[in-house]
């Protein structure tokens, strides 16, 4: 509560002694009943699951444009259905989190550029089919692989396949847009880490599936992509981690702490696994990888967290924009006695 | 009056003199708005029934919250109008009392509690102030939906479609005053609409027609700017040099709101956020950082399979 709404006590004894001037200033911070000033995300855990998961599908499409030109048959089969797949496991998230979900067709009613939602929508339909193309041209069963929609499919895997690398770092960095382009104190200010740290953790988890689906003869590309984006994502993460003044309290705390801790720990005990052990021994791959995956979760799941938790005490709002209006008032002031003296 | 003005600069964020020609409509009536004078207000929640009446907004269950008379709590899906109660110590006005005092638990010969008569009362004040969508000239909700939902209408107001709103939620968060809120069990964003109905019909909208202190006025922004200029003169001028106007200010994080307050004491006291800014401001930013993060992507993918055409 704050200093000013607690009762104050005048009249007899006022000269006993026992009125003095305060010496502390009253407290900066004031808020209407302790009450959120923004409204909590309300996204369920679903939204997590399907960044993690769309952003697992663009590094996949990645990988496996290299590997289809570079001759790693294993790799590129295994991360071509990995990407489809887990596409399409996130999209049934995205659909189910919406609160009518039989309108989802709704979002392609119009082309809207300031909304990430509207342009991932329409990234995301052009990506769908060229990563489906690819996948579905690895599962034919060989009486189909012989008709004529079958050779047709063959034919176009390599250009679809193509068109969904070229178009996967967007899938893997729109989402971070999406959540800085909010209110939300922690998404917003953290606009400049948030891409890095998503499209490094996508290519940390599609280097994890790659070590898990491929043979450790085939592997190499994958362990060097975790190895990448192990590093942007904990680089990225840990300048977010200190730069926000207040609202940092939200990255160390509570789940969003933990998850966050877990998610550093799991990506770089995945990465480093990986590159060290990854070559030799192919259970020692799928070990790390799936701590790469495991670690990519709870990358997004904490930040997640991290948004809900910014929003929910009206102090990670007042104070940030108070300190700007400080500052602003220092350069009025400043910029006055530029002019006058 | 009409008015035709070509989409100009400052579609994303900054001052923009004409919101529903950026927003396409070529030919509309005057921007409108509200000033809410909370200098007046005196709690009667008569804008707040008026709206529900009106707009057919769900009832939110009997709650006693224990603040003050509020026990609406906050603007929401169900609640477009929001009568906010703070009790306070009365800014002094004399300057003798201008220095506060605070007690001290030194030993005094009088039971507790024994002075209860007037000598023992302070200067106490009631702040009462009825909250609203603030139609904000660069909108986060109308901004983020992706749908098309939300939009801007030729009175200058932000408005949700419900036969589209597919509830993805966005607008929620895109908002930096917390109003727009998903309706449980429907499924939909829900907000003031200015009562675009009966603008559309030529009357006011419902709370300010039923405000008896006309604490909330209608009318169009340009106009409601100067009454309120003017309003805070004549408060300050009589003694109350707190009062202050929220969100009037075209070249504020927002371009200004649509719906703006004159309030006696700080924005936070009454749940409001000092600086709000529209997020779209940093858009071309943020899309600045992904482009770099994206092209990073692509450059490691080239680089982890460069040099090892075969296994
Ligand atoms: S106050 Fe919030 S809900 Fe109202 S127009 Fe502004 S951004 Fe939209």
């Amino acid at each position: 509560m704050s200093e000013r709404s607690r009762s104050h006590r005048k009249g007899k004894g006022a000269d006993d002694g026992s009125r003095e001037a305060p010496m502390v200033p009253r407290a900066s911070f004031e808020s209407y009943y302790g009450r959120p000033i923004l409204k909590a995300p309300v996204w369920e855990d679903d939204i997590a699951y399907y960044f993690f998961l769309g952003g697992l599908s663009a590094g996949c499409a990645l990988l496996s444009a290299g590997a289809d030109i570079t001759g790693r048959p294993a790799l590129r089969r295994g991360t071509r259905v990995g990407g489809f797949a887990a596409l399409g496991l996130g999209s049934v998230f995205l659909i189910k989190d919406l609160g009518r979900p039989e309108r989802f067709l709704n979002m392609l009613r119009v082309f809207k550029p300031t909304s990430p939602m509207s342009v991932g929508t329409w990234i995301l339909t052009a990506y769908g089919p060229a990563i489906g193309t690819a996948a579905i041209s690895e599962l034919q069963p060989a009486w189909l692989r012989r008709s004529l929609p079958g050779r047709l499919i063959d034919a176009l895997a390599r250009p679809a396949g193509l068109s969904a690398a070229a178009l996967a770092p967007a899938v893997a960095s729109y989402t971070a847009v999406l959540l800085s382009h909010t209110a939300v104190p922690a998404w917003n200010e953290a606009q400049e880490e948030l891409p890095f740290i998503f499209t490094g953790s996508a290519a940390a988890s599609a280097g994890g599936l790659g070590m898990i689906v491929a043979p450790v003869a085939e592997a190499g590309p994958a362990r060097r992509l975790a190895l990448y984006g192990a590093a942007v994502e904990l680089a990225a993460s840990r300048r977010l981690e200190s730069r926000l003044g207040i609202v940092d309290e939200v990255f160390h705390t509570g789940v969003a702490g933990r998850q966050l801790q877990w998610a550093g720990r799991l990506t770089a005990a995945g990465a480093i696994g990986g590159a060290l052990l990854g070559r030799r021994s192919r259970a020692a791959a799928v070990a790390s990888g799936a701590a790469l995956l495991a670690g990519g979760l709870f990358e997004r799941l904490g930040l997640l967290n991290a948004g809900r938790q910014s929003t929910k005490d009206p102090r990670y709002v007042v104070e940030p924009q108070r300190a700007r209006l400080r500052a602003r008032d220092v350069l009025h002031v400043a910029v006055a006695e530029i002019q006058t003296g | 009056m009409k008015k035709t003005t070509a989409i100009t600069r400052n579609s994303l964020s900054g001052p923009l003199d004409d919101v529903a020609a950026d927003a396409g409509h070529l030919e509309h009536p005057p921007r409108v708005g509200f000033f809410t004078d909370t200098s007046v207000c005196i709690g009667c929640k008569a804008c707040e029934v008026a709206c529900k009446e009106w707009n057919l907004v769900p009832e939110t269950g009997f709650d006693l919250l224990g603040m003050s008379f509020d026990n609406t709590g906050e603007l929401g899906a169900n609640s477009w109008r929001h009568v906010a109660f703070i009790e306070q110590q009365a800014p002094s006005r004399a300057p003798e009392q201008a220095k506060a005092t605070v007690d001290l638990p030194m030993p005094s010969f009088d039971l507790p509690g024994a002075g209860s008569g007037a000598e023992s009362r302070t200067d106490f004040r009631w702040l009462m102030s009825s909250d609203v969508c603030k139609h904000c000239t660069h909108a986060g909700c109308l901004d983020v939906c992706p749908t098309g939902a939300l939009f801007r209408t030729e009175f200058g107001t932000v408005v949700v479609q419900q036969d589209i709103c597919n509830g993805c939620g966005y607008c929620v968060s895109g908002c930096p005053y917390g109003v727009i809120e998903r309706r449980e069990g429907d499924g939909r964003a829900h907000k003031c609409t200015l009562c675009y109905d009966r603008l559309k019909g030529g009357s006011q909208p419902a709370c300010a027609q039923a405000c008896p202190t006309q604490s909330i006025q209608f009318g169009p922004l340009d106009e409601l700017r100067q009454r309120a200029a003017a309003r805070v003169d004549e408060l300050h001028a009589g003694g109350v040099t707190e009062a202050r106007l929220y969100g009037e200010d075209p070249n504020d994080g927002v371009g200004g709101d649509g719906a703006f307050f004159l309030l006696l004491d700080e924005p936070e006291v009454y749940g409001l956020p000092p600086d709000p800014v529209v997020p779209t401001r940093d858009l071309p930013r943020m899309w600045g950082f992904a482009g770099a993060a994206a092209g990073a992507m692509l450059t490691a993918v080239v680089a982890v399979f460069a040099g090892s055409r075969r296994p």
